[in-house]
């Protein structure tokens, strides 16, 4: 459901999204498949970064029932998982069927949103091709932000309304992946830890997929080893279309921070832990300098606020609450709500939402204090960062 | 020991905030914050009355990770 116009880029050495026949799959035990993804050190791509062999042995244990492919990306300022659905779903079929293999699953889901319908066209027609010796399905959730949270997709799958639990699904024996994860694990299972770990750095191994957005010339999705540098990024989406001011990183639960600070820095959560900031799910929103950032922010904190799955109460007041002060420009309210209202959810979406608020007051200060005196250095400059519909939570 | 809060069951009652004052207080809404430490000997008799008397069943004592 992204709202912007998104193209895709590759190159030669892409692993992701170029189009190249993987042959059939290769036969492993559960065992040497478990290890093989331990060695690769493979981190969760939805955004969290969990360690994938910890989860899978987490699920094995449980034991595990069925895996969900999570391709629902309510995110709609990323569109990675679209992307790469669209360009190689068998991929990401075959990364589920290796997981159902190793966890000792005998069924797999892929979810994706409703609105995706190419994506659900892509889906289908490749799932007819195949013959995998489990059943894989296809469902379309609700297009909320949260619907990708674990329990809100496996409560939606289940039936229910598209809102998080307390339960989370791997203590059930179902093991929630997100689709680049499992794309990531087909890969590993043909090609090895070791080809893995030629790309990307030794704590971040790999390559990733980036969604880029903003003052750039081609918006889009492209895919990068991690640890190249942000620069080196822009670049492969055409280059900057006006001086840039400051990047959102990753994505609406992320952490803006300024353009100079991060613009040299390598693609890797440890180069960005020290700007209090880490990659996500790896979108990048660049702010060029006649925007306000500030204006953006609060659009999207009221968004975050709309998307709140209304059933615990400090997310339920606190969002409105925090969407209200930073429109008001009201610093000494937003510091006093942060710590009623991070950490507080039966989910991370407060605590992302706070986290944002907050780092729009620190990158933004001085357009606080613009707004402030009645000014607002983005009065002409058309909103950048998308938000999007609030459909029925079933 | 530790006391744990359902915040999707919580609907802000209070209960446990008057009858536990040592290891709850309330946001500006009304929900509780529950402390994090593990629950002191002396606390526990206080806690299970809250986790007991809690109308919406949210709060829980569990073994400590």
């Amino acid at each position: 459901m992204s709202a912007v116009a998104i193209s895709r880029h590759w190159d030669e050495g892409g692993r992701l999204l170029a189009a190249v026949d993987h042959g059939p799959m290769p036969r492993f035990s559960r065992r040497e498949l478990l290890a093989e993804i331990e060695a690769s050190g493979l981190a969760g791509r939805g955004g969290a970064g969990f360690p994938t062999a910890v989860k899978l042995n987490a699920v094995a244990r449980a034991p595990g029932r069925v895996v969900v492919a999570n391709g629902t990306e309510g995110e709609p300022a990323s569109a990675k998982d679209k992307v790469l659905l669209e360009a190689n779903p068998h991929l990401v079929l075959d990364g589920a069927v290796i997981a159902a293999a190793i966890v000792g699953a005998s069924e797999a889901v892929v979810a994706i949103g409703r609105a995706d319908r190419r994506v659900l066209k892509r889906l289908l027609h490749a799932v007819a091709k195949r013959s995998d010796h489990i059943d894989v399905r296809i469902e379309t959730v609700p297009d909320r932000f949260v619907t990708g949270e674990e329990s809100a997709l496996v409560h939606s799958l289940e039936g229910g309304p598209a809102k998080p639990t307390l339960r989370k699904p791997y203590e059930r024996g179902i093991l929630v992946q997100n689709v680049e994860t499992l794309a990531n694990v087909g890969l590993i299972a043909r090609y090895g830890a070791g080809w893995f770990r030629e790309r990307g750095t030794p704590e971040e191994p790999g390559t990733a997929l980036v969604t880029v957005l903003g003052a750039v010339r081609r918006p889009g999705v492209v895919e990068v080893e991690l640890g190249t540098p942000f620069r080196d990024v822009l670049q492969r989406v055409g280059g900057l279309t006006a001086l840039p001011q400051a990047l959102l990183v990753g994505g609406y639960f992320g952490t803006w921070v300024r353009a100079n600070d991060a613009i040299d820095l390598p693609l890797a959560n440890a180069a960005l832990k020290p700007l209090g900031a880490a990659l996500g799910a790896r979108t990048i929103v660049v702010l060029p300098h006649d925007a306000c950032g500030l204006s953006e922010s609060a659009r999207v904190a009221r968004y975050l606020a709309t998307e709140s799955a209304g059933q615990c109460g400090p997310c339920v007041f606190g969002l409105p609450a925090m969407a209200d002060a930073l429109e008001r420009t009201d610093v000494g309210r937003l510091r006093r709500l942060a710590p009623q209202v991070a950490g507080r959810g039966a989910c991370a979406h407060p605590t992302g939402a706070t986290r944002f608020v907050a780092s729009a007051v620190d990158v933004f200060a001085d357009e606080i204090e613009r707004h402030r005196r009645g000014r607002c250095r983005g009065a002409n400059h058309p909103p950048l960062l998308p938000v999007g519909a609030s459909p029925d939570w079933r | 020991m530790q006391l744990r809060l359902n915040p999707i069951l919580c609907d802000g009652y209070g209960h446990c905030a008057e009858l536990l004052p040592e290891l709850v207080e309330l946001d500006e809404w009304g929900y509780p914050i529950v402390a994090r430490e593990p629950l002191v000997r002396r606390l526990e008799p206080a806690a299970r009355r809250a986790v007991k008397m809690c109308p919406r069943l949210a709060l829980s004592l569990e073994k400590s990770p």
